[in-house]
């Protein structure tokens, strides 16, 4: 990596001003939220994880968005599909395991919600729930707080495009609006909300339309670039913390999985459409273009990829061995102590 | 012939369909795909997307157009994709679809199905488990039904789409693919607010609804072999409710359970209870007895947790053992 | 009363005059029940004549539905209701039509007249609206649903949910804000950060159309347009009205607190009651003596009614439990 850094230093400016460590980070993020998700899927159909839910597809626009954010001082409401999101914002493979396979120190939720329903109180990520675009409007709140507090926190709330479409949505956007909240709305704009496609659940072609609504940006955004979306939601970031409120962004990303292990998107997509959206997978994308700029090669991607699967490995292995919740403690916590 | 509770609910939609033109379904996920539990599979292809249509991912919406819909001459069966999820939905079901006969002096009415698949032991965790019928059965103007059997399924779901009033049919996910019975071909109709005693017995009355009826019938058949003769009452409906067969049991017997999924307090086994105790405490030879879920939100998602909130048939028979020895 | 096809005659803009005069006069009957004490509370929908009027005289009335809201009463008296109907609900009579009794004032509802009976939450009522296109388009009648709401409402989920399910099924649902400013005491800036409620139309895919809603023709030729569109399978239109209520929020409010009088003397200098008795006095339509013939009948339709209603019997306690569910006709 060290070779690298002269050549990287020089496109500084090109690359949004990530240096060639962040850049590395980032694919780093990305390359693991990938081969976590694929380890899930082994576990699934090895009958270890009764449930998985995925993020493939969405790494570029989850650790694009994530890194512009400051792990110190924002808070994140996720959703279930945001795997590389809680990657990039510190929360370790070890820890996803451990809520995939219910340990008792699952950090979400101490084995009491299903996987993927991220929440982590030290690394500041919002627990979330199923029913979808409720975190819109705890992300607004949060924003509220902050400015009530006088901190300079900025929230951000993620979702599907297919959450954009309930009630929560509006009345979370058109509160933040208002108000001018310091808070960002990533849409992760993958064209199916289940089953049901994105021409079926609103009669525009872009979610960023409806900013409009609110009088806030509206921006669409590739999401299988990750330097174009952490552009935009710097950009975003900066005008919440300069006090000029909230912003929509569209990332629009490709789902290369079904919903969920139990799912099989092959009942409602063609076999077309599934292969032109591999063909898209933003991962080896983003690899290319380090090559070509002379920040990345084999032996690196080789390195890392050995690094990668041992981390998975033994995040595999530590949870396996973690205990389960103890039954007795089913009753805890439905109130303060 | 033998089909399991979720073909039940498919070949009822089907049948009912084909016998009248104003039924609708619509949701999320229910027309391409046939619905996350395929409740749907082949209706589209049958009846076409106007009658069966994906709908966009907003419960709110899904329950306030069928009330328009209702009223303007269809006669709507949204589908709620997990009864988790309908609470978004509760201010157009409790103060409008529910209300809108009562207020408008009964004139308009709002004649729909909401089916909404609910209850644990899935992996489901907190939000794809819950029993939700405790806060809708406090409703008037609602009717809220829940069937246990595949038979049931088809009487219950023809003569709720038959009826002039907005009816909530919880379906339980567990009960889906792992119940099965026998369904006559042809169609027929259960009315709401018959209870059934699914098994006589003359020691103890178990009275349920819903899935854990079955749980309750297979504790019943245990219990047997050890001498205890359990009755299992079967509500089928908790809104109209069959408060004479609840009380027959009662007397009957002289020892009630009452079990159910949902959390205990504030559960509908504190009104079966009042019920009991109002009219038929005299006839009564032991405390009323509850076995419920616990007063957690929701059932957790890991498996040891999850097993200790459920109400298994090992808990019912354990509670109905010792009741029958008081 | 002349076909609306046939377009504004001069017969059908005496007649939507009529009905603006008649509701502010029986507005203002209602205030003065008020504080008689014989009107526990009223709305009311004073300032909004012209847009209430126009719209309902640019549907197919008989045949579309109207889902009003609690300020609608020159809506309902456009679509058919009379004084002494809308008394009997005032006074919570057992022959009040809209609910026996059974619900506040101005909580109209109708079979007859189409008029969907509403609640107290608002911006339910844009739901019923687009269920109610969607059963007229899948049963294949020209038949347009409109609802009608405040700016407030604008903020509720159910509007988002309503427009974009209208709008991705292409239901022939017509959109009416009444946009007065004030949600109770919130102003419009507090409660959404876009000057226009039809901004917001982008987000759907629909036209978002704003108008002068104190002018009956403007409003009429919005409606009517979007009523032709819905009926060619277009799908639905948000129209946004900008009016002012020139009263409290109800009889219970005291708009002093949240507004200045200035800023509401300033408003009545567009009330639409002058603005189109002026453009009819200019097309020599209306005269003094038609005029006043006019409101002469207007006071007595007013004064029959509250006589009429006075005396009507007060519901039955013994059918307080009726109607929950539905009753076979035995």
């Amino acid at each position: 990596m060290a070779k690298a850094k002269g050549k990287a230093a020089a496109k500084k400016q090109v690359d949004g001003g990530l240096s060639t460590e962040r850049l590395h980070e980032m694919y780093y993020h990305m390359v693991m939220a990938r081969a976590l998700d694929e380890r899930c899927w082994v576990m699934n159909r090895g009958g270890q994880a009764p449930f998985v839910i995925s993020g493939q597809g969405h790494e570029a626009a989850q650790v694009g968005t994530t890194m512009a954010f400051d792990p110190a001082r924002d808070f994140l409401c996720p959703y279930y599909r945001d795997l590389g999101v809680v990657l990039a914002f510190g929360v370790t493979p070890r820890e996803v395991m451990c809520g995939l396979l219910a340990r008792a120190n699952d950090p979400s939720s101490g084995g009491r919600q299903m996987p993927s329903h991220w929440g982590h109180a030290a690394r500041r990520i919002i627990t979330g729930s199923s029913p979808v675009a409720t975190q819109i409007l705890h992300a607004a709140g949060v924003a509220l707080a902050a400015r009530v507090r006088g901190e300079d926190t900025v929230a951000a709330a993620f979702f599907g495009e297919g959450s954009s479409n309930q009630g929560d949505f509006h009345e979370g956007l058109n509160f933040a609006s208002v108000h001018r909240l310091p808070v960002i709305f990533v849409c992760e704009n993958n064209g199916y909300a289940i089953s049901v496609p994105v021409s079926k659940q609103m009669a525009i072609s872009s979610v960023a339309a409806r900013a409009a609504g609110y009088g806030i940006p509206g921006v669409e955004v590739d999401g299988l670039d990750p330097l174009a979306v952490y552009q935009a939601t710097e950009a975003a970031v900066a005008r919440a913390r300069g006090g000029e409120g909230p912003s929509l962004l569209d990332v629009k990303v490709v789902r290369l999985t079904s919903h969920s292990s139990d799912d099989d998107q092959r009942s409602y997509r063609t076999a077309e459409d599934l292969a032109a959206e591999r063909a898209q997978d933003p991962i080896p994308r983003f690899r290319s273009w380090m090559e070509s700029q002379g920040i990345w090669d084999d032996p690196q991607e080789q390195q890392l990829m050995t690094r990668i699967k041992g981390e998975v490995d033994d995040a595999t292995e530590f949870a396996l061995a973690s205990p389960v919740p103890d039954a007795a403690t089913l009753l805890d916590h439905v109130y303060a102590p | 012939m033998a089909m399991t509770y979720l073909e039940a609910v498919r070949e009822t939609l089907r049948q009912e369909m084909r016998r009248d033109a104003r039924i609708i379904i619509y949701g999320e996920d229910v027309g391409v795909r046939g619905g996350v539990f395929r409740a749907t599979e082949g209706l589209q292809e049958e009846f076409g997307e106007d009658r069966v249509m994906d709908s966009p991912l907003a419960e709110s919406a899904i329950v306030g157009t069928a009330i328009g819909a209702a009223i303007n001459g269809l006669r709507p069966v949204p589908e709620i994709q997990f009864a988790d999820f309908i609470f978004p939905a509760v201010n157009q079901i409790v103060q409008e679809a529910a209300r809108i006969r009562y207020r408008s002096n009964g004139t308009f009415g709002v004649p729909m199905v909401i089916r909404a698949p609910y209850g644990g032991g899935i992996h489901g965790a907190l939000y794809h488990s819950q029993s939700i019928e405790a806060f809708f059965a406090h409703v008037p103007g609602l009717k809220v039904v829940m069937p246990a059997t595949p038979y049931d399924v088809k009487g219950l779901l023809a003569a709720s789409i038959e009826d002039e009033d907005p009816v909530l049919f919880l379906e339980h996910k567990g009960a889906y693919r792992s119940i099965r019975g026998d369904v006559p071909d042809e169609r027929y109709l259960i009315p709401l607010g018959e209870a059934e005693v699914k098994r006589e017995g003359t020691d103890v009355s178990i009275i349920s609804w819903g899935m854990t009826v079955n749980s309750s019938l297979k504790a019943a058949e245990n219990l047997a072999k050890r001498g205890v003769s359990v009755e299992v009452l079967d509500l089928r409906t908790i809104r109209p409710l069959d408060t004479e067969a609840i009380l027959e049991t009662a007397r009957k017997t002289g020892k009630v359970l009452v079990v159910h999924e949902d959390n205990l307090t504030g559960g509908f086994g504190g009104e079966v209870s009042a019920l009991i105790a109002e009219h038929a405490l005299f006839d009564l030879d032991a405390p009323i007895r509850r076995l419920a879920g616990p007063d957690v939100p929701a059932m957790p998602y890991a498996p040891s947790l999850e097993h200790a909130f459920l109400v298994t048939p090992e808990k019912i028979e354990a509670a109905a053992q010792e009741l029958a020895a008081f | 009363m002349a076909d609306v096809s046939e377009g504004l005659t001069p017969e059908v803009l005496m007649d939507m005059y009529y009905h603006m005069v008649l509701a502010r006069v029986l507005d203002d009957r209602m205030w003065v029940m008020n504080r008689l004490g014989r009107a526990p509370v009223v709305y009311s929908s004073n300032g909004h004549e012209a847009t209430q009027v126009a719209s309902a005289f640019a549907l197919d009335r008989g045949h579309d539905w109207v889902v009003p809201y609690y300020r609608d009463l020159a809506l309902v008296l456009a679509m058919g209701m009379t004084p002494r109907d809308v008394f009997l609900h005032l006074m919570g009579r057992a022959d009040d039509p809209n609910s026996g009794g059974r619900q506040m004032p101005a909580h109209w509802g109708s079979v007859d007249l189409k008029i969907l009976t509403t609640g107290s939450v608002v911006t339910t009522q844009m739901m019923h609206a687009a269920g109610i296109a969607l059963a007229a388009k899948l049963k294949h009648e020209p038949t347009v649903a409109m609802a009608t709401f405040g700016e407030g409402s604008t903020s509720q989920g159910d509007f988002h949910e309503a427009l974009n399910f209208a709008a991705v099924m292409k239901l022939p649902a017509i959109f009416l804000n009444e946009n007065n400013g004030y949600a109770i005491s919130v102003p419009a800036r507090k409660q959404m950060a876009v000057p226009d409620v039809a901004a917001r139309a982008q987000g759907y895919g629909i036209p978002g159309v704003v108008v002068d809603g104190n002018d009956p023709i403007k409003v009429f030729e919005a409606v009517r347009a979007a009523a032709a569109r819905a009926r060619a399978g277009e799908g639905p239109t948000l129209i946004e009205a900008k009016t002012y209520r020139f009263v409290p929020h109800s009889s219970d409010d005291d708009d002093r607190a949240y507004r200045s009088r200035e800023e509401v003397a300033e408003a009545k200098k567009h009330d639409p009651l002058v603005v189109f008795e002026q453009e009819l006095r200019e097309q020599r339509l209306l005269d003094d003596t038609q005029h006043k013939a006019m409101l002469d009948r207007a006071k007595a339709a007013v004064d029959d009614a509250t006589e009429f209603a006075d005396t009507a019997p007060d519901p039955d306690p013994s059918t307080l439990g009726r109607h929950v569910y539905h009753e076979a006709v035995l």
